[in-house]
């Protein structure tokens, strides 16, 4: 089912918090609404699922105005960041609750919980409380609950901030999973970059309430529309550097020397104040220009070694590679700088 | 506990200091079953004759209509503070009630009362409503009193359970009150058992009410019965017959306490968040 956000704006007392925000998830789509904390995210999910009435605009479920339709009308399935699991019932009363309450036949809640445990790979769980439960496996009761009536559409609320990193990394992948086979609707909220990726067909980035940007994981890293975007997405993160344009198609930092701009950039006027973005892989794989300067950090990460070289000016710029160790702290290095994928930003921070 | 000192010391002063109270209530059981030659306080005949009030009238009047009143009087109670404490406790702790700053801060104050100075005002009320010397009258003002006290510790209860469970619920198609009855009574119910007992006692126990609000009804609860028993200047007063009767009236708490006393602890470990 499809949904779509006209206008949408909510204020709490005197605040507003989302000021007009537009937004259409297309049917069967997993979209991720990313942003750091505060942003709004989980206001503009609970005005989703009708926790929150709205202060202005439209909610649509295909065509279907639920702007003001009471969250029990609205078949919108939710887990929560706790996954509020009802601590009284058993894993399958939990999951058979919403049906019950429809008031479905027992031979049909039964065939349902079990069909729906199946999916989730819950069915040797079902006779036991939440509380016997590892967080992962909650995490499996709360989705199985919130599936079992079909919902049009499924919302997330942080669904993987209270696991630790291996069962992050399964879980990931299991929602993933079951929202393919579902082909649910799905909205999932995180301020985290890699499981938004990972998991999303698009991505729309919030900041102050505000969507900057809505596109594909791939396209929105590669062509941030604006500073704080590419700051966001990235691990290790980009490194911004301030500075104007030359005039002759190269970028020069603030009190220091010169880098290359991507050749789409060779027109822009001398003195042209930007920000020139360089992401760590761009910096020490391939590219025309050679840049240089001396090794002041190393982080080996496994699969791969972090640096921080400086450069003559006192610039600082990161690279990732494969893990190597024929370069070490305070060796001069001459690295190859892919200029034709750097991002440049102008003074207001957005794309050029 | 830790083991780091021995507890023993502990364990002997507490014993010494709680002697008297425990050899008290041994000699209380012991005299009820007993007879003493006059000057000794070793028994030296085994009786029921102090418990012979339980099926002769005549001795001290009919006990078993007292009883059933204070029963009546008791559960009557618990049913209404219960009711009233776990709806309205609710509402106070989760709906956007107009004057609920209002309302809370009146039952802190109505806590903190001492509800005999409320007792001229109750008994204008009640003479106005035509239930003085009523024994609803005394229920309903027993009840009230102990309102308070139970919505202010059920708000407690309710204040603990997260808010995301009703709202799963509510996004489980079930509707506010589904939501209550389903999800959330069943997680304060050690809240609802404890203040049932306290009630209960409550009630059991209470004295002062029916003598001023009923003093001359045609009902008696248990503690106007024991009263009446343990009057010197009466006629057929006798020791240990009111020790009889006393412990016959204590019985019930007693067996309370002992069974529900991890229970009723938790009350002030749940009724504590504002
Ligand atoms: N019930 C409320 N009353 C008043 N302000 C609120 C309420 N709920 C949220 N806010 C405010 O709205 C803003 C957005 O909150 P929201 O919970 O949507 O953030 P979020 O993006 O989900 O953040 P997080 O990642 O920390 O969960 C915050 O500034 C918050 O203080
Ligand atoms: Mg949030």
């Amino acid at each position: 089912m499809q949904v779509t956000l006209k206008d949408f704006t909510k204020t709490f007392d005197d605040m507003t918090v989302i000021d007009k925000m537009n937004l259409t998830v297309e049917d069967g789509e997993m979209l991720a609404l990313l942003g750091p904390s505060g942003c709004g995210k989980s206001t503009t999910l609970f005005a989703i699922c009708g926790i929150h009435r709205i202060n202005g605009g439209q909610i649509l479920f295909g065509t279907r105005d639920v702007s003001n339709v009471p969250s029990q009308k609205r078949n919108v399935g939710v887990v929560f960041q706790n996954y509020a699991l009802y601590p009284h019932l058993t894993v399958s009363e939990n999951i058979a609750f919403p049906l019950s309450v429809r008031g479905d036949d027992k031979a049909k809640i039964e065939r349902e919980v079990r069909a729906i445990a199946e999916l989730t790979h819950i069915e040797e769980l079902l006779a036991r409380r939440p509380a016997q439960l590892s967080g992962g496996q909650q995490q499996r009761v709360a989705l199985a609950r919130a599936l079992v009536r079909k919902p049009d559409v499924l919302l997330l609320d942080e669904p993987l901030a209270n696991l630790d990193a291996k069962l992050r990394l399964e879980m990931r992948s299991e929602i993933r999973r079951i929202q393919l086979e579902t082909g649910i609707t799905a909205i999932l909220v995180t301020h985290d970059q890699v499981e938004a990726m990972s998991m999303c067909d698009r991505i729309a980035i919030m900041n102050k309430g505000e969507i900057l940007q809505i596109a594909t994981p791939t396209d929105m890293y590669r062509a941030p529309v604006n500073k704080f975007v590419a700051g966001f997405l990235g691990n290790p993160p980009i490194v911004m550097l301030e500075g104007k344009a030359s005039g002759d198609g190269r970028f020069i930092v603030n009190g220091g020397a010169g880098l290359p701009l991507p050749s789409r950039l060779a027109n822009i006027p001398g003195d042209t104040p930007l920000s020139l973005g360089v992401r760590p892989e761009h910096f020490g794989a391939a590219g025309a220009s050679q840049v240089s300067g001396t090794i002041t950090f190393v982080e080996p990460q496994g699969r791969e070694t972090l640096f921080d070289v400086t450069l003559a000016d006192g610039v600082v710029l990161r690279s990732i590679q494969p893990a190597r160790e024929d370069v070490a702290l305070g060796h001069k290095v001459a690295w190859p700088l892919d200029a034709e994928k750097l991002l440049a930003f102008d003074a207001t921070g957005q794309a050029v | 506990m830790t083991r780091n000192f021995s507890a023993w010391p502990i364990y002997a002063l507490l014993g010494i200091l709680s002697a008297p109270l425990a050899v008290m209530y041994l000699f209380l059981v012991i005299d009820t079953f007993t007879n003493a030659p006059p000057g000794s306080l070793i028994p030296n005949e085994f009786t029921f004759h102090h418990w012979r009030f339980l099926w002769d009238a005549s001795v001290t009047g009919d006990v078993w209509g007292p009883t059933a009143t204070t029963f009546l009087f008791a559960t009557t109670m618990v049913v209404i503070v219960l009711a009233v404490s776990s709806t309205a406790g609710y509402a106070i702790s989760r709906l956007n009630l107009p004057f609920r700053r209002f309302f809370l801060s009146g039952i802190m104050v109505m806590h903190a009362f001492p509800s005999v100075t409320l007792i001229i005002g109750v008994f204008l009320v009640l003479q106005f409503a035509g239930l003085y010397n009523t024994l609803i009258g005394v229920i309903l003002v027993k009840a009230s009193l102990m309102l308070p006290f139970g919505v202010w510790i059920m708000k407690g209860f309710y204040d603990q359970v997260p808010w995301e469970i009703e709202m799963a619920g509510v996004q489980d198609g079930a509707s506010r009150f589904t939501v209550w009855r389903r999800l959330i009574l069943p997680q304060v119910t050690p809240g609802l058992l404890s203040l049932g007992i306290f009630a209960f006692i409550d009630g059991w126990s209470e004295f002062m009410l029916p003598r001023i609000l009923a003093p001359s009804a045609n009902f008696q609860v248990l503690s106007t019965y024991l009263n009446v028993v343990s009057d010197p200047n009466s006629t057929t007063y006798n020791f240990n017959l009111f020790k009889s009767v006393g412990l016959f009236y204590t019985l019930p708490i007693l067996v309370l306490f002992a069974v529900f006393q991890n229970r009723l602890m938790n009350i002030f470990g749940g009724g504590t968040k504002g």
